[in-house]
């Protein structure tokens, strides 16, 4: 592990990720971050945990990533002031995740510029945090309102468009504040959190099994990549590898979801340009494949089928030949949508120089995944840290420097074509007759592993913790929604009001998996 | 013999009063049904607006509680115009009783008396959406309006009249003439039409996002009654422009003055040119993107530099 600092001992997690765990003290937690930053490392998640009733108090779980692996950095927390060092100077995308875990936790940063609540709008009180477990449901309840302080933004002409959470049309709830001057936006501001539904509370009610249930549905585009990290986090406790078959299906439902998910934005991102014959083809595309999912997997969107210790669903000789058969003819239409989409020059007006985030602002606010990858950020865990069957596969990593809304629709595309090149090589890999999952039961007490999976946005990462008896005490589920949703108020700076729809479904974000 | 003349005459406006306000509709659901068409979907069906408008009859308006006697009146207004710029437009006859009120400069004028109601509507009630499709509707409107006037002297001086029944006359049954003139204005006409019916490439009347709404977002705070009659204003307006269209630029067929023998040709081959301009618009509409709003000031200017061109060129070649 290429990171030196006197005060940090590492050890290293069990497991398909690599990753070190380290203890800290308060004073360390900014110079470590520094140090990994300085080194082109990245914020990859922040939680907290109440730990009250194994250890003492709380703890904040900083987990950083570099060029070497994850490195999880847990700082032990007093019980009655647990307050630790603001980091969202040096890693701008931990300001909400950080507001996040006091409005969840009670645990806060010392001397943050920012202290307005971000995942609480009304539903409990400011003075109970549904984290700890002490926590009382039916006490915190509150009719307050939920006020929330915009930033005004000030001068002659200038103006406000409130839009959302409430849409025209049957989307997610989310609110923007736009500050305008005529149609260009001056700022925008975003408000989240309308769709919290405390389902990192929920996991601690549950067994290993219901969990991984439920991490299948945190965010539901993403379903196999969260299924599974939670599998692999579970793993990692546990010591377990699963059958080489079970890996080799794993990637094969990972490519297919990435797939659909590309399809389906490639026809949005064609709809929001009024282009209604794109929309129309990559949707009877993507529903040909949710379809063929549905019949050989039994689920369209693939939920339930990664179980921690394996998968729960196999492939036979005849259904390979229907994804061959799928994979062939889905090269061949998408190649021609997307001379269609390139020849197009409507389109390409509307796409080249929208919403752009140059590499170096992408950089400095942590930008991560696909649209990461547009923006010349060259992170993917299949490609930096290949688990099995990604170390046997070779993904090309797609990416691209320009940053704006053709760039993230290019970068679309090459990876559809890397996916399907990759669903043939496992199909070719996959061999007959192994076991598809070992038993797991039950995790051992006092645990803790970490899971990531390249999912089609960006990383999801899942922790655990488990305590004395091996239930489940924490889970963090993570999205790389986290660190993307604050860029898009970056993106649409000097853009016009009227292509905002289409920036913000270039980066199409998710709600459920941030606010979880 | 003269009085019978007047009977029919004002029996026959009448009879085109009805089937306007009854066919607009229907033209919305062909366009709606062609663009299904050429997407490879399989579409509501021809009868969807009247549905829709069925739908929305039959529930309970909802009003800002800010909204004032001018945001309620305007969908009655809306309808009003565009109902007599559809039924005053000669698409059946020449000289029915109300033709001599349709006057191109006049028509323009209804149109601009619907568009300051609904603007002022939009605003009324206060709300961000309402201002912003208002202003964007206007400056669609400002530079679409200076193109259809110069497409409506192209035509007035070939045929020496602003009238619209003496234009169609002088068209469609005098000697055949080419007006090279006229395919100028043709071109930009048909850009008129597609901007001032908030259609693609300036506006997406099916779009849900609201922060790229022309047309839409004036009326999002529109319910029920209020909602259909605007809805029914916006299709007989696309039913009036295509009217026009058909009546400038392919109006034989019509029926001539005192021939009421050639009235059930003349609905035939009216019912043909609509089906035809609607799939057209479906066509157009199919194959284009969206434009930025900053672009439909160049797209309109190009409207009203065709239209000038066809003027010019009716003064060079005299034709």
């Amino acid at each position: 592990m290429s990171i030196t600092h006197p005060n940090l001992r590492l050890t290293k997690l069990a497991g398909a990720t690599p990753a070190w765990m380290g203890d800290i003290q308060a004073q360390d937690l900014q110079p470590i971050c520094q140090n990994i930053h300085d080194g082109g490392g990245r914020l990859v998640a922040l939680w907290g945990s109440d730990r009250r009733a194994t250890q003492q108090g709380f703890a904040l779980h900083t987990l950083l990533v570099n060029e070497t692996g994850l490195i999880c950095l847990n700082l032990p927390l007093e019980e009655d002031h647990p307050a630790y060092p603001d980091i969202s100077r040096i890693f701008p995308a931990a300001n909400r995740m950080q507001r996040a875990v006091y409005d969840l936790l009670g645990i806060y940063a010392h001397e943050g510029g920012d202290h307005r609540k971000w995942l609480r709008h009304g539903a409990w009180h400011g003075g109970s945090f549904p984290l700890r477990k002490d926590f009382n449901a039916a006490q915190s309840r509150t009719d307050e309102l939920d006020a929330y302080p915009f930033v005004p933004v000030e001068g002659i002409g200038v103006h406000e468009i409130p839009v959302g959470p409430v849409h025209a049309g049957i989307i997610e709830p989310g609110h923007f504040r736009f500050s305008i001057l005529g149609e260009k936006v001056l700022r925008l501001e975003e408000r989240l959190g309308y769709t919290h539904k405390g389902t990192e509370k929920l996991f601690e009610s549950m067994t290993l099994q219901q969990g991984a249930k439920l991490a299948g549905r945190v965010s539901g585009d993403s379903a196999v990549a969260y299924a599974w990290a939670y599998s692999m986090a579970a793993e990692s406790i546990a010591h377990v590898t699963p059958p080489d078959r079970a890996l080799w299906l794993r990637a094969l439902l990972l490519e297919r979801e990435r797939v659909a998910n590309h399809l389906g934005d490639l026809g949005y991102l064609g709809n929001d340009v009024a282009l209604s014959f794109g929309f129309a083809q990559f949707w009877i595309l993507k529903e040909q494949l949710l379809r063929n999912n549905a019949a050989l997997f039994g689920h369209r969107y693939l939920k339930d089928k990664i179980i921690p210790g394996g998968v729960a669903a196999d492939l036979s000789a005849e259904s390979k030949h229907v994804i061959e058969k799928e994979c062939a003819m889905l090269e061949r239409e998408v190649r021609l949508l997307r001379g269609i989409y390139d020849e197009h020059a409507g389109m390409q007006d509307r796409f080249i120089g929208a919403g752009r985030v140059e590499p170096k602002l992408a950089a400095r606010l942590g930008l991560c995944g696909l649209a990461g990858r547009a923006s010349s950020q060259a992170w993917d865990a299949r490609v930096q840290f290949p688990c099995a069957p990604y170390d046997k596969l070779d993904v090309q990593l797609a990416t691209y420097r320009n940053g704006d809304v053709a760039a993230r629709v290019i970068v679309r595309f090459d990876e559809l074509f890397e996916s399907l090149r990759l669903q043939r090589e496992i199909l070719v890999n996959l061999m007959h007759g192994d076991e598809l999952a070992l038993p797991l039961e039950k995790l051992p007490g006092n645990g803790f592993g970490i899971g990531m999976a390249e999912g089609w946005r960006g990383e999801v990462v899942v922790a655990i913790h488990t305590d004395t008896e091996g239930n489940l005490a924490r889970v963090h589920p993570h999205d790389p929604s986290w660190q993307n949703w604050p860029v898009l108020e970056h993106a649409v700076l000097g853009n016009i009001v009227p292509d905002f729809p289409l920036i913000n479904k270039s980066f199409n974000l998710s709600y459920s998996g941030h606010d979880l | 013999m003269m009085a019978m003349d007047q009977t029919l005459g004002i029996l026959f406006q009448l009879c085109q009063s009805l089937l306007v306000v009854m066919l607009a509709p229907l033209l919305m659901g062909w366009v709606g049904q062609c663009r299904a068409w050429l997407q490879n979907r399989s579409g509501p069906g021809l009868l969807q607006p009247y549905r829709s408008l069925r739908k929305l009859f039959h529930k309970d308006a909802v009003l800002a509680h800010n909204a004032s006697p001018l945001f309620r009146a305007t969908p009655y207004i809306l309808f009003g115009c565009m109902w007599l710029a559809a039924a005053i437009i000669p698409i059946i006859a020449v000289d029915l009783p109300f033709s001599p009120a349709a006057d191109v400069i006049a028509l323009v004028g209804v149109f601009a008396l619907a568009r300051v109601f609904i603007s002022l509507a939009a605003m009324d009630i206060g709300t961000a959406f309402g201002s912003l499709g208002a202003r964007r509707e206007m400056l669609v409107s400002f530079l679409a309006e200076p193109a259809l006037l110069m497409v409506f002297f192209t035509s007035s001086l070939i045929s020496h009249s602003t009238q619209l029944p003496h234009i169609v006359d002088t068209f469609a049954h005098h000697e055949f003439v080419l007006y090279p003139s006229l395919a100028f204005a043709g071109l930009a006409f048909v850009i008129v039409l597609l901007a001032e019916n908030a259609r693609i490439p300036v506006d997406n009347p099916s779009t849900h996002l609201e922060l790229t709404m022309v047309h839409e977002a004036m009326i999002l705070e529109y319910s029920a009654r209020h909602l259909a009659l605007v809805e029914w204003a916006s299709s007989l307006k696309l039913l009036a422009y295509i009217s026009i269209g058909i009546a400038l630029f392919l109006p034989h067929g019509i029926a001539e003055v005192g021939n009421w023998g050639a009235l059930p040709l003349a609905i035939a081959a009216l019912l043909t040119k609509l089906a035809l301009a609607g799939a057209g618009l479906a066509l157009l509409e199919t194959f284009l993107a969206k434009m930025r709003i900053f672009r439909v000031p160049e797209f309109l200017g190009t409207a009203f530099l065709l239209a000038v061109l066809g003027l010019l060129i009716h003064f060079l070649l005299g034709a």
